[in-house]
């Protein structure tokens, strides 16, 4: 190419610059109305300049759904703020086909007048790969939610629909889930057994997910099915080792009860497998951690021993069963909540009813957020302050 | 449980004159409540003028926002009878701007004796086509909307949300931010666009008994003309004005109009 006519292409003049740029050019009135429009965009749309000039409102050549967002977002934000960049919509041609194209306009204001000033560039490729990222999104999203369904539907079936009735005895239960996506290995019950007495149980399996649930799952049912035939609660607990021992790589920690209502209230027997100890809330207002005979793990040594203690809940007092996802709960940094801030934060509340004391640590639970990484069950049984119970 | 602390739900902003007349304005899906700015001075001047942004639209407490409660006008509606009782606001003018004239409706039929009047504002009891009704909309167009709200977030990024949030007495942040008027979580703008174009509200115009005003703009692509005459003739006694505007947002386009049209109504009552 000679240089003059390199210098020719290079200098043409800016009507032909305007006309037959690589991307559409189009001003509108602020209503909307086409006031000019280049060559390259009437080309893409199929439409002569005399059709569009003074005729069409540029909303008018969006599809339908297009020209409710224009309307909606588009001008108030434009009027607002002046200019608009990189909205993307779609524009349809005199023979229907659509056009996806991303829009940028500027007003320019003159000395009686206001113009929008809008580039459209074809962004066909650009949408084609958007809605395959739309799409994969919407699928992700999809089995986000059925695996979040699966593990809810998971947990509710470790966890009894109903806790039995206690004659003089006010219990209630709370799960707190940490996770939507996985099923955690907190679990408790509480069941009648024969003789006017009733067992209950409360522990947590380490890890979570499916595996940990299968665990969670023999450990209830060998929970329930020993308390039948077996009068204490250690001697269920050493059939939980046994069933557990060798059979899967997790373990985990329960508290093992059974209860009796008597005259005064209710006498329980609590064996320990290595868990936290419980919160006794009595009825003159102080509330103190049951520190019971120390007991190993479940499930991880063949001869694993445990120990029992008895306690007797009289009018007014209430017995606190929880896994550490609320006293393990991050609270500032490296800092944890603790079993004695639970405690302290109970102690204030005595006497409290089995509801009561629910109540304030699902309230604890809100309060404390994120910062609790764990699932947490609770369990508590209470003596009511009417309850005087005769026989 | 606390009381819901309404005013910042929905960042209530109350300004103008104290002692006039209490006038309610209410924006509609797309935006939040700037959308205002053109006719609140004018306002200002004779009313007590309360602003307030949707719950889930510009700086409402966005926390305060379910999908389960949003997916109805009512829920909406019953925002504003919040706002109003806290405020102890009484004879309120409630003005309800595009799916907001609905929520106005709504609001009106539950609890007419809060009210002095309505001003609808390019109102649409009914967006989709129906036997012998045309809203100006198929159920495809709704759907084409919802696609175009799913590709334009216009700036919105979850990143920047709690920005925002969590500096509310740094408003500036927010006004860094480009789009920030229009800025909405994808997810809430999908829920309320649902609520906005899926709704049949033309039964509820009848159960409007307070003075009532339509006012609709001579061109407009999302309520036209003839469905702002379908409202002014369901809802007895209540007078249409057309203005000599284009678009949907005449409190933009024709700011003046809009609000000589308001307070010539609000001085009549």
């Amino acid at each position: 190419m000679t240089e003059a006519a390199f210098a020719a292409l290079l200098e043409s003049n800016a009507e032909d610059l305007y006309d037959n740029a690589p991307c559409g050019y189009v001003s509108t009135l602020l209503d909307g109305t086409i006031v000019k429009i280049n060559a390259t965009l009437r080309g893409w749309l199929g439409y002569d300049d005399e059709e569009l000039v003074g005729r069409r409102r540029f909303p008018d050549l969006l599809t339908v759904g297009g020209r409710v967002y224009y309307e909606t977002h588009f001008a108030p934000l434009l009027h607002m703020q002046g200019s608009l960049g990189g909205v993307a919509l779609e524009l349809r041609a005199a023979d229907g086909t659509r056009l996806p194209v991303l829009l940028t306009s500027v007003v320019k204001t003159g000395p009686d007048v206001r113009l929008i000033r809008t580039t459209v560039f074809d962004a066909s490729d650009r949408r084609a790969y958007e809605e395959e990222l739309l799409r994969a999104r919407q699928k992700a999203e999809r089995e986000r939610d059925r695996a979040q369904e699966l593990a809810r539907t998971l947990q509710r079936t470790l966890l009894p629909p109903t806790l039995a009735e206690v004659p003089g005895v006010e219990v209630d239960a709370y799960y707190h889930p940490a996770s939507l996506d996985q099923v955690g290995g907190d679990f408790y019950d509480l069941f009648p057994l024969s003789g006017g007495a009733w067992g209950f149980f409360l522990g947590d399996v380490s890890g979570k997910g499916a595996d940990a649930a299968v665990v969670t799952s023999l450990a209830r049912y060998t929970l329930r099915a020993a308390a039948v035939h077996e009068t204490e609660p250690v001697g269920v607990l050493n059939h939980l080792n046994t069933v557990l021992t060798g059979t899967s790589p997790r373990f985990l920690t329960v508290l093992c009860g059974r209860i009796r209502p008597t005259a005064e209230g209710a006498s329980v027997v609590l064996a320990n497998g290595g868990h936290t100890p419980p919160v006794l809330i009595r009825a003159d207002g102080t509330a103190s951690l049951l520190h019971l005979p120390d007991g190993q793990l479940v499930g991880m040594l063949p001869n694993a021993r445990f120990s029992a203690a008895e306690v007797h809940l009289e009018p007014g007092d209430t017995l606190l069963l929880y896994t550490d996802g609320v006293t393990e709960a991050r609270i500032d940094g490296n800092t944890r909540y603790s079993e004695e801030a639970l405690c302290d934060e109970l102690s204030g509340l005595a006497p409290a009813g089995a509801p009561a004391v629910i109540e304030a640590v699902t309230r604890l639970l809100t309060r404390l957020g994120a910062g609790v990484e764990d699932d947490t069950a609770l369990l508590a049984l209470g003596i009511p302050v009417s309850a005087g119970r005769s026989r | 449980m606390c009381p819901v602390d309404v005013v910042r739900r929905n960042n209530v902003v109350l300004t103008g004159n104290e002692t006039g007349p209490a006038v309610v304005l209410a924006h509609g899906f797309g935006c939040d409540q700037n959308l205002w700015r053109g006719v609140v001075p004018a306002l200002a001047e004779q009313c007590r003028v309360v602003l307030f942004d949707h719950t889930g639209c510009g700086r409402s407490d966005v926390s305060a926002w379910s999908a389960e409660r949003y997916s109805t006008l009512d829920a909406y509606a019953g925002d504003v009878l919040d706002i109003c009782r806290e405020l102890g606001l009484r004879d309120v003018v409630l003005v309800g701007h595009s799916v907001s004239a609905m929520v106005a409706v709504l609001a009106a039929a539950e609890e007419p004796d809060r009210f002095a009047g309505l001003v609808l504002l390019t109102p649409s009891p009914c967006y989709v086509d129906d036997d012998g009704y045309r809203g100006g909309f198929s159920r495809e167009d709704i759907d084409e909307l919802l696609v175009a709200l799913e590709s334009n977030y216009l700036g919105w990024s979850a990143v920047m949300a709690p920005v925002i949030v969590d500096n509310p007495d740094r408003p500036e942040l927010a006004e860094e931010l480009r789009n920030s008027f229009c800025r909405t979580d994808p997810e809430i703008a999908r829920v309320f666009a649902r609520a906005t174009f899926l709704s049949d509200n033309r039964e509820d115009l009848g159960k409007v008994t307070v003075p009532t005003l339509v006012v609709q703009c001579a061109v407009d692509a999302i309520a036209p003309p003839e469905v702002g005459r379908f409202t002014h003739e369901r809802i007895a006694g209540s007078r249409l004005v057309t203005l000599d505007a284009i678009g949907h947002c005449p409190q933009l386009s024709a700011p003046e109009a809009t609000a000589a049209a308001i307070l010539d109504f609000v001085r009549e009552l």
